[in-house]
């Protein structure tokens, strides 16, 4: 939370650069540079990212950030400065394009980093359309020197937003599950990274196996299950402040905890004393708990639809696990999952458009997408164990923990929605159930 | 004497070394092994921890994704609910556990399933309802460790333990 109130964002206004660039920046921008991310096969667009000026390193470290972030995307192929023909030495004027066509720069990113009287950052930069010939964004943002990647994956947001039409979804955080130690007592604690892997903190000690951690979609706020009392329980995590809160008090274990869309409600299943699991809605403020599904089954790992309107979830009521769907009030169970295998952890699209599962067939475990129908069933990645997948903000990537079989231990991968691009996320240790946060404000 | 008795009179702990000495998989644990049933230490006094892990057998193995008690689990839950009748000073918690062929949050659903018929088979053979708790941990407790089915099998288990004793 407090972060959030760090940042002071504006525009670089036409008049910021009319010495440099007269008439054409007052112009509403005619980009010619743009993605279509709809598109099957994405030919990775050439951007010239240059070291923002600045007196220490910091100008190279934001400009490093920026093009990581940009590249694995999968949609942008920065280009090695060693091929750049202009050096910029002042990024409030208009760039040589010609410089920047010849080496096929189609889009060129300029900055300045410099310190305020106070000591806080001030970063500013600019995206140019170099076939064009024109400014298509000009920024600038302050905040305190610690967060200088966040303004960074901040830059980078925009830059694929003006390029792409869509939301970025680089400022964002992942928590997840760090895992240590020998498989058959492994240590397994609640952690916090930036979506890159950087700035890893740990929020729980370990004790006590802690898993499946979700973020609230409006606040600094998660949703998790742990053994700390003995018995599986959820609970809520103020990410700020580490207050911690048992989510109700109910006779037997309750786990598979998740928000709903407005924050206000943890879906979740509640063991029955025969041994099979249901799925309840709680109201964090009143308190008051809704029964959802009372079947003699397994019912577990509800994600609510973007709208609040409906609930995906799992249950073996058929024999085996499979994807079902039902109004946000238990009615119309229905299930929509018809492949041959089984089907578990389904997630809801934060575009309402689809729903990522983990698909068991064959021996393998792929992670998938399917309408919420069911059906257009598309596989992104298969393999011994992968499992658990969680949508970017923007509905456009997946991430999910993998185990190679001999591997020892899971780690964390991105995939796009096209299946083709799958990035490896750095952790130190092993590392499963991620779960992406939403865009940083 | 009274060692080798023990093992042979608990054929699940001649399949466990079988499955070892069989599979030979590389980082293989399991506690299963002599030091770890107390058997290194000599006979087991009756109506101890030791006694019930030893001579009765602790645990039963489930087939994959099911929580039917299977037919070579049954005699074992029924010499364990006889040894826990005899012996009524014992609390009882059943741990409930799946294999890693699964997902994480299923699994989970799956043991607290596996231990509550195991419970519930243990209940029907006198033991009271009173003494016995359950818990599940998916699968986030294996005792054998490797990547096939050698250990996944071992790993679908339900474990009765004493006294809040784990496994």
């Amino acid at each position: 939370m407090k972060c959030m109130k760090r940042f002071f964002r504006a525009m670089l206004t036409a008049a910021a650069l009319a010495a440099g660039f007269g008439v054409a920046a007052t112009l509403p921008a005619r980009a010619l540079v743009e993605i279509d991310v709809n598109k099957g096969n994405i030919e990775p667009l050439p951007i010239a990212i240059t070291d923002f000026l600045a007196s220490d390193q910091m100008g190279a470290e934001i400009t490093s950030v920026i093009a990581a972030d940009l590249k694995r995307s999968g949609l942008f192929a920065p280009i090695d400065k060693g091929a750049f023909i202009e050096k910029i030495s002042n990024p409030d004027a208009a760039p040589r394009f010609e410089d920047w066509k010849v080496i096929n720069a189609q889009a060129l990113v300029t900055g300045r980093v410099t310190q305020e009287g106070d000591g806080r950052l001030r970063a500013e930069f600019r995206l140019w359309d170099t076939f064009a010939g024109e400014q298509l964004i000009g920024e600038q943002f302050f905040a305190n020197k610690a967060n200088s990647r966040r303004v960074a994956h901040i830059i980078a947001d925009a830059i694929y937003e003006r390029l792409t039409g869509e939301k970025g979804y680089f400022d964002t955080r992942v928590v997840y599950i760090d895992e240590s130690g020998p498989k058959n007592q492994r240590k397994k604690r609640l952690a916090i990274m930036d979506q890159d892997g950087a700035n890893v903190r740990y929020l729980s000690d370990g004790k006590a196996i802690t898993l499946t951690p979700r973020f609230s979609p409006t606040r600094q706020e998660i949703t998790y299950m742990s053994y700390e009392s003995g018995q599986p329980r959820v609970y809520l995590l103020q990410i700020e402040t580490g207050q911690r809160e048992l989510v109700g008090n109910f006779p037997g274990m309750t786990f598979a905890p998740r928000f709903s869309p407005d924050g206000q409600k943890v879906i979740m299943s509640l063991m029955r004393e025969d041994g099979n699991s249901n799925v309840y809605a709680m109201d964090l403020r009143s308190r008051s708990t809704t029964r959802l599904t009372e079947s003699n089954s397994i019912d577990t790992s509800p994600s609510y639809s973007p709208d609040g309107g409906r609930v995906v979830f799992t249950s073996d009521r058929g024999g085996q696990p499979q994807i079902y769907v039902m109004g946000a009030d238990g009615s119309g169970q229905t299930r929509i999952s018809f492949g041959g295998g089984s089907y578990s952890t389904p997630v809801w699209s934060p575009r309402g458009d689809l729903i990522a599962f983990t698909k068991q067939s064959g021996g393998e475990f792929q992670i998938g997408v399917m309408k919420t129908d069911g059906s257009g069933e598309r596989i992104l990645s298969s393999g011994f164990q992968q499992e658990g997948p969680t949508w970017a903000p923007n509905g456009r990537y997946i991430m999910f923990f993998k185990e190679a079989a001999g591997s020892g231990g899971p780690r964390l991968y991105s995939i796009d929605l096209t299946g083709r691009n799958e990035q490896a996320i750095p952790t130190q240790n092993f590392a499963s159930d991620p779960a992406w946060s939403p865009l940083l404000e | 004497m009274r060692r080798i008795a023990a093992i042979t009179r608990n054929p699940l702990v001649v399949a466990l070394f079988l499955t070892l000495a069989i599979a030979g998989c590389a980082n293989k644990k399991t506690p299963n092994n002599a030091a770890d049933l107390g058997l290194a230490g000599g006979a087991a006094t009756p109506g101890s921890a030791q006694d019930f892990t030893v001579n009765v057998g602790d645990r039963i193995f489930f087939d994959t994704d099911s929580s039917v008690i299977r037919s070579d689990a049954q005699g074992i839950l029924s010499r364990q609910a006889q040894w826990l009748n005899k012996y009524r000073q014992y609390a009882i918690v059943i741990e409930g556990h799946a294999d890693e062929r699964g997902t994480r949050e299923y699994n989970i659903a799956l043991g607290a399933r596996r231990a509550a018929a195991t419970r519930d088979f243990l209940a029907a053979r006198g033991v009271a309802a009173n003494r016995m708790k359950t818990i599940s941990y998916g699968k986030e407790r294996p005792v054998a460790v490797c990547d096939d089915i050698s250990c996944w099998s071992q790993n679908r288990r339900a474990v009765t333990t004493l006294s809040g004793a784990g496994s």
